[in-house]
């Protein structure tokens, strides 16, 4: 009961985007650790990708990823038809936020969204991949990246991400109640966008190929 | 000085912008005082006056709400409207008000909204027990000096709804945060700390208020400048009282 009126309540639903927030975040930092191992070459990461499958943590983790997706959304998705019906009318004279990422968290959801959807197809399927060779990673990657439109949609994916975290890090720690300054967030995010940019960086300016 | 006023008319249950030129004004007016102005000249002409909530007109009482050129109490900050004098415009400028807007804060005429929501909310949690009768000492609850500072800091909350009207979602949990952390800081505050916070949300989100999503537009326009640890203190309150 107790947990339902906390569920139901606005405050427990950001809590649950808070939880499911920061899941996430820590996957994508533990992927972002497993893409640098591109830079000691295809051995290394097609190893670490194999590995990943024999200590069998590939399932359980995509269940966790997907419960994830689907609490965080449907609290989003929840809460923003709660927003548009606490304003029936609104202001004529219109005026911009003051947060770009706040105000963008909606949309920068979808494209993220929309990218993984993406991003699974081609390197976990490999049907959308130039290559496509299951277990090749690194061939796989390298072949993705010599394409100029493949390279600019995962820029656009990591910078959304980028300012999803630049906004959600923070906002997840207000949502639990504990109190930060704003600057760990762009500190996070920062390290992020870093992180996923170098692999396409250095396959176009020739450092993995 | 010279202004143009687009002001927000209603008298049914839908309205719309009326232009007013504006002359002779002086910089040294308040916004409040030009409302005045233009209301006298409207009564000489035999048309109705602009209805607008006012009161103490010194920034304590928290009536006048106008949302001024879309930001809520005008371009000064942490000042409400009332505060606001005419020499932060310029010579010439055009300038929108329009009233607080929120499912529940419905127009009742012009710039005026029904603001009774907030009560609501203050009814359902915004209490603490005491037994009457005899005065209680005065140094019965020692009260730490932070813990006073704390409760002073939210308690400077004068219910203006000008959280409520600048935030994007329609929220009005910085009031809640500040009603509710300025009772759950004090000694005095303790028994009913997790319940107040429980009510206290459940009656936000009842009135049809949106959730909080973090979008820290309500500071900025809040005139006592409540800060957004209130709120991290409301959720951690809820979050522990159901925990507990
Ligand atoms: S928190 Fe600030 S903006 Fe909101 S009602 Fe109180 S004084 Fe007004
Ligand atoms: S009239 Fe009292 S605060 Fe403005």
């Amino acid at each position: 009961m107790q947990t339902l009126r906390l569920y139901r309540s606005t405050v427990g639903k950001k809590a649950v985007m808070a939880v499911t927030g920061v899941g996430m975040l820590l996957f994508v930092v533990g992927h972002m650790i497993g893409n640098l191992s591109v830079f000691s070459g295809p051995a290394a990461i097609d190893g670490y990708a194999r590995w990943l499958r024999e200590i069998g943590v590939v399932w359980p983790l995509r269940f966790g990823l997907l419960l994830c997706v689907g609490l965080h959304m449907v609290a989003a998705v929840q809460l923003a038809r709660r927003a548009r019906k606490a304003r029936p009318q609104g202001y004529e004279h219109g005026r911009r936020p003051q947060s770009y990422a706040a105000r963008t968290m909606r949309w920068g959801g979808v494209i993220i969204t929309l990218f993984v959807v993406y991003h699974l197809l081609d390197l976990t399927a490999g049907v959308a991949n130039p290559h496509g060779v299951q277990g090749e990673v690194y061939n796989n990657l390298v072949a993705d990246f010599q394409l100029w439109y493949v390279v600019l949609a995962y820029t656009v994916a990591v910078l959304a991400l980028g300012l999803h975290i630049r906004h959600g890090a923070w906002s997840a720690l207000q949502s639990l109640g504990v109190t930060a300054p704003r600057g760990i967030a762009l500190v996070v995010a920062g390290v992020i966008c870093a992180g996923y940019l170098s692999v396409p960086a250095a396959v176009v300016l020739g450092v993995v190929s | 000085m010279k202004l143009t006023l687009r002001i927000w008319r209603q008298s049914g249950p839908t309205g719309a912008l009326v232009t007013y030129p504006l002359d002779d004004l002086s910089p040294d007016m308040s916004f409040l005082e030009m409302l005045d102005v233009l209301n006298e000249s409207l009564v000489v002409r035999g048309e109705e006056p602009v209805a607008f909530d006012h009161d103490c007109r010194e920034g304590i009482c928290g009536m006048c709400g106008l949302m001024i050129n879309g930001v809520a109490h005008g371009p000064e900050k942490a000042t409400t409207a009332c505060q606001l004098h005419l020499r932060h415009f310029s010579d010439g400028d055009t300038i929108t008000v329009e009233p607080w807007r929120a499912k529940p804060f419905p127009v009742l005429r012009d710039l005026v909204v029904d603001r009774s929501a907030l009560d609501r909310i203050v009814e359902s949690g915004g209490y603490i027990s005491v037994p009457t009768g005899s005065a209680p000492d005065a140094h019965a609850t020692p009260v730490p000096k932070e813990s006073a500072d704390a409760a002073f800091t939210s308690a400077a909350c004068i219910g203006c709804g000008a959280c409520v009207a600048a935030c994007p979602n329609g929220s009005a949990m910085l009031f809640t945060a500040a009603k509710a952390t300025h009772l759950g800081s004090l000694p005095q505050g303790q028994p009913e700390r997790w319940s107040r916070a429980q009510d206290m949300v459940q009656t936000h989100d009842d009135l049809g208020f949106g959730g909080c999503t973090n979008a820290g537009e309500c500071t900025p326009a809040c005139p006592k400048g409540i800060p957004l640890t209130t709120i991290a203190q409301l959720n951690r309150d809820l979050l522990r009282s159901h925990l507990r």
